[in-house]
């Protein structure tokens, strides 16, 4: 589903990913795991198509499609969701009036007919229901006041309306206690599909004994270091990233 | 989020050069020749069929006139305007006035058609009865009015809502009152050149105790060729009496800057309440900020009676420059003004505007809430006076003033004046700037919206507060513009 080949990324003359390699089939899920600064949260950026980044070389395939040409929303109605890992508010937009009107902004752009009223209440309802966000919040301007575990369970509420077929997460156990970090989890898992991929970006093991993944990756200095199936995590939990930065540099 | 949705569309079908409301209409025109001089100023009133009394205030103000200067301490530029190169009065030809629809030159008609004049007001200029909402429509076209409606039943309510012509020779008693009561004839340069030859507007009298059976909307626009367009606005309420009134215009495009320069006056009286609602959008200007609407407004209200209470909001997204300050004279006890603004610029537009509280009374109270802002490479100046008079205890202010910048080109300034000779007034004042940050532009992205969708969203809910105080049809029609006059601001 995903296939990135050879991406080489700048930002303001700094070279931030080194000629990276990665493939995520459908139904997979994925983590990228690594020391700080070794470009992990660059790699979900390019991919969403963030701005300031140059990108040198290398694509970035989608179902096939190099996505590098594309706008961020022209990704996003593709199927390509990026979970934040700092959320961002806009005060003044309540958070349903922003559901409805990104749901209906991808139905438009797959020429699908905008949904009812009725039907996006009833499917707002029943995802928050789920991940245990009550009316209140989502009466409230999106993000604006919320606690860490709000905000990320409000991107997870996000991930679940749109029904990407590609979802990042970008550190998203970042700044959640453990009851939090259980209810994304689960969210995340209910949304395991045999359509759908998952590359979860993490620093730490603890997210991956909640969200288990089926293959593991090392990144350091901006390329993909080591891969290997879940027991990779563990063995970095014991070890540390010490011998993957003496590696890779 | 269907407004937003249709928004976008219609974003998306205006171009900056063929501005939407930019076409003429081609009806012949009665024109008195250009410049101005005192027999011009006896022609206006003559053809308005007025009394000697009124054509000597007029002709006092043109005197005044004559020896005053044009204001320059707002913050805009504009090239010398030629008083002399412009007419002062011009009429549909097809007099006299119709007295039914059938009678309007279908022309006008179809202009209102092109303007979108939510025709649900063309239903009931028909006549059609229960035909959505009730608004009453004093419908201006160019310098006369040329339609009014639903008098009938305001009249069973007393309520008088006409053309201030029709006003001076019908109801001489009350303008001869109140006209120039709040606005002096001496007030500023633009009022008093206003007072001297304003042609059309619209009066309205509310009867003591008398609540307006309905909201009552004029729509303005003008439309022959370098004719300064000069309205003057009424509106008496009476004691415990209460009025809405909304005012929305569109103007066509042309290459000569058009003047504006209304005065809308408004006097409450014990216990009563006006509500005055504007949406503004002249035409700014084309892409390269020529040929946009001058508008220069003098807005007053006076609270003359205890516990009254007027309520200025203003959507203004249009003209090249804008030099506007609704403001309120709070004389009575315990009254209340207040001010909710929305301005927008884009493109070269130069927008001056912002209100005055001054407290003369005692416990009297204001609220200034001002959302300003500004795109393209236009500059948006918020300037305030907030006032309590020495005899004005208990006086009290709240406002709250935010900008809001769209790109690295365009200026926002707040120019807030607070002035208390009363140790126990109490003014608060609050302000803030932001920029939509890239970040969030991104994040919006993400989740699928295009650019413009996504200043949309941000800039309506920076304007939300003041949204809210708009009488609900207008409030939609506004949230489209809003969008509308951002089209093009980033990217």
């Amino acid at each position: 589903m995903l296939q990135i080949n050879n991406l080489v990324v700048e930002i303001e003359g700094k070279r931030i990913l080194n000629g990276l390699d990665l493939s995520v089939k459908a139904g997979e899920v994925a983590a990228i795991m690594g020391p700080n600064g070794s470009g992990k949260s660059t790699l979900s950026y390019v991919i969403a198509g963030k701005e300031e980044y140059e990108v040198l070389d290398g694509e970035i395939l989608v179902d096939g499609e190099n996505i590098l040409e594309l706008e961020p929303n022209e990704r996003a109605a593709r199927g390509v969701f990026l979970a934040f890992q700092y959320p961002l508010e806009i005060p003044g937009v309540s958070t349903m009036t922003f559901l409805k009107a990104i749901m209906n902004a991808q139905r438009k752009a797959r020429e699908e007919a905008e949904l009812t009223t009725p039907e996006f209440m009833k499917r707002v309802k029943a995802a928050a229901q789920e991940l245990h966000i009550d009316q209140e919040m989502l009466r409230r301007g999106l993000n604006v006041g919320f606690s860490g575990g709000e905000k990320k369970r409000m991107e997870i509420l996000q991930m679940a309306l749109l029904e990407p077929r590609f979802c990042i997460l970008d550190e998203t156990d970042s700044g959640l206690d453990i009851d939090a970090l259980k209810i994304v989890a689960e969210g995340v898992n209910t949304l395991r599909d045999p359509a759908r991929a998952f590359l979860v970006i993490t620093h730490y093991q603890r997210l991956l004994n909640h969200i288990v993944p089926d293959t593991v990756h090392v990144m350091a200095n901006g390329r993909i270091v080591r891969s290997g199936g879940k027991e990779l995590a563990l063995e970095l939990e014991a070890s540390g990233y010490a011998d993957y930065r003496e590696q890779a540099a | 989020m269907p407004a937003v949705q249709e928004t976008v569309e219609r974003v998306k079908a205006i171009d900056v050069e063929q501005y939407k409301y930019g076409f003429e209409t081609t009806i012949e025109m009665d024109k008195a020749p250009k410049g101005l001089n005192e027999d011009i100023v006896r022609l206006i009133s003559s053809k308005k069929g007025e009394p000697e009394w009124m054509t000597e205030w007029r002709l006092e103000a043109f005197r005044r006139w004559q020896t005053m200067r044009e204001p320059k301490w707002a913050r805009v530029n504009y090239p010398p305007i030629d008083y002399q190169e412009l007419y002062y009065y011009a009429a549909p030809k097809k007099n006299p006035a119709p007295k039914s629809l059938d009678e309007v030159d279908p022309e006008i008609l179809k202009t209102y058609e092109k303007l979108g004049i939510p025709l649900r007001e063309q239903e009931i200029l028909a006549g059609v009865e229960g035909a959505g909402s009730r608004v009453a429509v004093d419908a201006v076209f160019d310098s006369v009015s040329v339609v009014t409606t639903f008098k009938e039943e305001l009249k069973k309510a007393g309520v008088i809502f006409c053309s201030i012509s029709e006003a001076i020779r019908e109801y001489p008693e009350l303008v001869r009152k109140y006209l120039g009561s709040v606005v002096p004839v001496s007030d500023n340069f633009f009022a008093t050149l206003n007072s001297a030859v304003f042609t059309d507007g619209s009066f309205v009298y509310i009867p003591e105790g008398v609540r307006c059976p309905m909201e009552l909307s004029t729509y303005f626009r003008i439309n022959e060729r370098n004719t300064g367009q000069f309205e003057r606005t009424l509106i008496i309420a009476d004691k415990g009496s209460y009025v809405s009134y909304l005012e929305g215009c569109t103007a066509p495009a042309r290459d000569e800057n058009q003047l504006h320069a209304a005065v809308v006056e408004l006097i409450a009286l014990d216990d009563a309440e006006i509500k005055y609602s504007t949406v503004q959008n002249w035409y700014p200007g084309d892409a390269e900020g020529k040929g946009g609407v001058y508008n220069f407004v003098t807005k007053r209200g006076d609270c003359r009676g205890a516990n009254s209470k007027i309520s200025w909001t203003q959507v203004e997204t249009g003209s090249a420059i804008t030099w506007k300050y609704p403001s309120c004279i709070l004389r009575g006890d315990n009254s209340r003004g207040e001010f909710y603004s929305i301005a927008i610029s884009n493109g070269y537009q130069q927008v001056d505007s912002g209100t005055k509280m001054i407290h003369l009374g005692k416990n009297t109270t204001s609220r200034i809430i001002s959302k300003g802002i500004a795109a393209g490479r236009s500059e948006n100046t918020y300037r305030g006076l907030v006032s309590a008079h020495r005899k004005a205890s208990g006086a009290r202010n709240f406002t709250n003033c935010d900008s809001l910048l769209i790109g690295d080109k365009c200026g926002a300034h707040t120019v807030p004046y607070i002035e208390s000779k009363n140790a126990s007034a109490v003014f608060e004042h609050e302000a803030t700037t932001s920029k939509i940050s890239d970040d969030q532009m991104f994040y919006c992205l993400q989740r699928g919206l295009d650019e413009e969708e996504a200043v949309a969203l941000i800039v309506n809910g920076f304007v939300k507060d003041v949204l809210q105080q708009l009488p609900m049809e207008f409030a939609v029609e506004a949230q489209k513009l809003i969008s509308i006059s951002l089209e093009g601001s980033v990217g």
